[in-house]
């Protein structure tokens, strides 16, 4: 596909809804500077029962699953050839950028001692039997990668006279020549963390309740990642289109609806097989707090499934959004449920969020959605109509 | 040399040594190797060992160290016979010239005496001395004679042409047991009656050999002593508690006490503090490096026994075996918390708003983003609506 068609949105920039989002971003921004001044236990609830907080829990196991939109979109179009899914790859990239990259500033949040983080990158300190340190690495060398993938659409951007001042255009050159290498990479990677966030709870053993806990967990959060990647395709592509009345992708959203119909079925398959084989699916009607949890979750997950199952479902915009928010709010519960609230780690420990720290990750989210907002108008991300100029500040 | 003189080192005593090596010499090179093999069978080590021992014996000048014992129990050397890595056969016929030892020397009586002041007459200035037993010094030091003389002044003649001087086992480093009261012969240890030498003192009753193997193996290497503490012990043995190393940690944490031997505590290996452990006020490397060549968890509290404190001044041979330690980091408090309760930090109301804010949001902007949606065809999508801004 013609990078041409790219073209930045245009409009407004410091919109209503800008000054809201960025209302929630300065009241975390508030929150993080205490953090670092006080100290964790200033804003966070986090204990040594629980270390793995919200921030870990929803910034970064469902965030990148919400970012896994341009992992799902490559593995797509690059790795099956389906190229004409390529209009939906750019904003599913930046989305991937954003996830990732914010996921990563939630870490840094949410380490101790952050300053030590950088010894991660020391070979001579590598701990290769540690799950978390193959996450941490993979996490970062992805991020490095979607930047990679994501620079020709500044250098598209770029003044032709910029370009030449710093001779840029070798390096686009250079960037198309290899980019194979990085798309190559930007499969791969994912694919290595997005599983190891499920053997990160094999790790945790009785811990995890074993309505979530099966030997089948690095599969699980790996097709639910991709299963998230592409329904964040389906409602980022019809929110725009509507909300900045470009013409509708749903030529490539009904086909696609199908790929996540048969994810999600594969996913389910595995989840109740592995119940079965595991003999816990009498706990699945034990009708307490996590049987409730997993009959919501499975619901949000088999209402997707039938919706976009039937052709109708497919076709229809309303439904097929539908679909994709009840996916989303399942795959996010899954997640959240298999990192915090299925986890209790025993000898009395308790663990809810508190509010600095929800206002932490509140404000991480709005920062996402206002650079999302940002970057469409001002870059060639998506296949705009014409009659728009160029972004304005007010 | 004039030192010598000085000092006055009996030189009248040594015998004719030339004469001694002489009869040696007359041996044949097979009746020598026979001879080394043979030394060898008697130290209990393979007869290829013999070999080692003839090319030691001949080998160029090795650091000599001449090693007194004082009011000692050779519960030192008895600890260095048992090292392994290296051995210390290696360290005595590979690294250092091992010129007078009342245990483990060849000659007795006034053969060894003399070789030992004409090693030092050769050597002096030059060589390593090593003193265990703590010095007597009541009544002229009368109470630990060795070739008829006081200890005292023959550690007194040897420490003036030391290089460097090392005091192993407690006795050396600080008194140890013949020092306790009543102290009947005014022990001292050798640092306090060598004023103005520095002394390195081992202490351990007796030390972990490793300790004083690797002390004199960095002497060699890197011609001076390692880094020490205020009392002259290396830091690498001696800088941390036992308490900090020690496996049973967790349990004095925990407040989980053995209350006497052999009881449900004991015997399920919890922390011994509360019949007497020293740990807690005793600097060594125990439970670190372990003794006997065995493996882990082979030192006194690995087995099952109370930390005695036997390197700490003031703490070994001085307390009673089940007093309490005056713990140096910090002491448990009398009452535990129960194990399983509440810890961390619940649900506040804020956060629940915050939750609940946030889910209304999404459904409400959800709920608006689908109102213009009419679910058949959207081909005209965003031109016949409102768009929500």
């Amino acid at each position: 596909m013609s990078a041409l068609a790219h073209r930045p949105l245009g409009g407004r920039i410091l919109t209503k809804p800008v000054f809201i989002l960025g209302f929630f971003v300065l009241l975390g921004a508030y929150f993080i500077a205490r953090r670092f001044i006080f100290g964790l236990g200033d804003v966070s609830h986090m204990s040594n029962g629980y270390p793995l907080g919200v921030w870990v829990a929803i910034d970064v196991v469902v965030g990148t699953a919400f970012g896994c939109g341009g992992y799902a979109m490559a593995l797509l179009i690059y790795i099956f050839n389906r190229n004409t899914y390529h209009p939906l790859m750019r904003p599913a990239l930046l989305g991937g950028v954003f996830g990732y990259t914010l996921a990563g500033l939630a870490v840094m949040i949410d380490l101790g001692r952050y300053w030590n983080a950088f010894n991660l990158l020391m070979p001579w300190y590598a701990q290769l039997n540690s799950v978390i340190f193959e996450v941490a690495l993979c996490v970062m060398a992805y991020t490095t990668v979607l930047w990679i993938e994501f620079w020709p659409v500044f250098l598209e951007r770029m003044p032709p006279a910029f370009k030449q001042r710093f001779n840029l255009e070798k390096f686009q050159a250079f960037l198309k020549r290899y980019m194979f290498v990085f798309i190559g990479l930007g499969v791969l990677l994912p694919t290595m963390h997005q599983s190891s966030l499920g053997s990160v709870l094999l790790v945790m053993g009785s811990k995890l309740s074993p309505l979530w806990y099966t030997a089948w967990l690095p599969l699980l959060f790996l097709i639910s990642a991709l299963t998230m990647g592409y329904s964040v395709v389906l409602l980022e592509s019809t929110l725009v289109s509507r909300a900045f009345r470009l013409p509708s992708e749903s030529a490539l959203l009904t086909p696609l609806s199908r790929i996540v119909a048969g994810l999600l079925a594969l996913f389910l398959l595995i989840r109740f097989g592995a119940l079965l084989a595991g003999g816990h699916l009498n706990l699945v009607f034990a009708g307490d707090r996590l049987s409730s949890l997993f009959l919501i979750e499975t619901a949000l997950f088999l209402a997707p499934l039938f919706i976009l199952a039937s052709p109708g479902g497919r076709g229809s915009q309303r439904w097929r959004f539908l679909a994709a928010v009840s996916l989303l709010a399942g795959g996010s519960l899954y997640r959240i449920n298999a990192y915090l609230m299925a986890v209790d780690p025993g000898n009395g420990w308790v663990y809810f969020p508190s509010a600095p720290e929800l206002m932490i990750t509140v404000g991480v989210v709005c920062l996402e959605i206002m650079l999302y907002l940002f970057f469409i108008k001002t870059l060639p991300i998506l296949h705009g109509s014409a009659n728009q100029s160029h972004g304005r500040l007010l | 040399m004039e030192q010598v003189e000085d000092h006055a080192i009996e030189v009248g005593t040594v015998q004719d040594l030339d004469g001694y090596q002489g009869a040696l010499g007359g041996l044949t090179r097979r009746e020598f190797l026979s001879y080394c093999t043979g030394v060898a069978a008697t130290l209990g080590l393979s007869s290829m060992m013999g070999l080692r021992i003839a090319a030691a014996a001949t080998a160029p000048a090795r650091p000599p160290v001449i090693w007194l014992s004082a009011q000692e129990c050779t519960g030192c050397t008895e600890s260095l016979l048992r090292a392994y890595h290296p051995t210390l056969e290696t360290l005595i016929l590979d690294m250092i010239s091992l010129d007078y030892h009342e245990a483990l020397c060849a000659g007795a009586g006034h053969q060894a005496e003399a070789y030992r002041a004409q090693s030092m007459k050769a050597n002096w200035g030059k060589y390593i001395l090593v003193v265990d037993g703590s010095i007597p010094t009541k009544d002229g030091g009368i109470y630990c004679m060795v070739a008829g003389r006081p200890i005292l002044e023959t550690v007194r003649e040897a420490a003036e042409g030391a290089a460097v001087i090392i005091g192993i086992g407690s006795c050396a480093s600080w008194g140890g047991i013949p020092s306790s009261d009543p102290n009947p012969t005014g022990a001292q240890s050798v640092h306090a009656v060598l004023p103005g030498k520095t002394v390195v003192n081992i202490p351990g009753c007796p030390p972990n050999p490793y300790n004083f193997l690797s002390t004199v193996l960095y002497l060699l290497t890197f011609g001076k002593p390692p880094e020490l503490d205020s009392k002259n012990r290396p830091r690498f043995a001696y800088g941390r508690l036992i308490h900090e190393n020690c496996e049973r940690r967790p349990h004095f944490d925990a407040g989980r006490f053995a209350l006497e031997f052999g009881d449900f505590g004991h015997r399920q290996g919890f922390c011994l503090y509360k019949i007497g452990c020293k740990g807690p006020e005793t600097y060594a490397n125990c439970p670190a490096i372990g003794f006997g060549d065995v493996g882990e968890g082979n030192w006194p509290v690995g087995i099952g026994h109370p930390c005695f404190g036997c390197t700490e001044e003031g703490v070994g041979f001085t307390k009673p075996l089940h007093a309490l330690s005056r713990v140096k980091t910090y002491a448990p408090p009398t009452a535990f918390p129960a194990v399983d309760a509440t810890k961390g930090e619940g649900v506040t109301p804020a956060a629940v708003a915050i939750i609940a804010g946030a889910a209304g949001l999404a459904v409400g902007a959800g709920a608006m983003a689908l109102r213009g949606m009419d679910g058949k065809d959207e081909s005209a999508a965003g031109s016949s609506h409102d768009s929500e801004r």
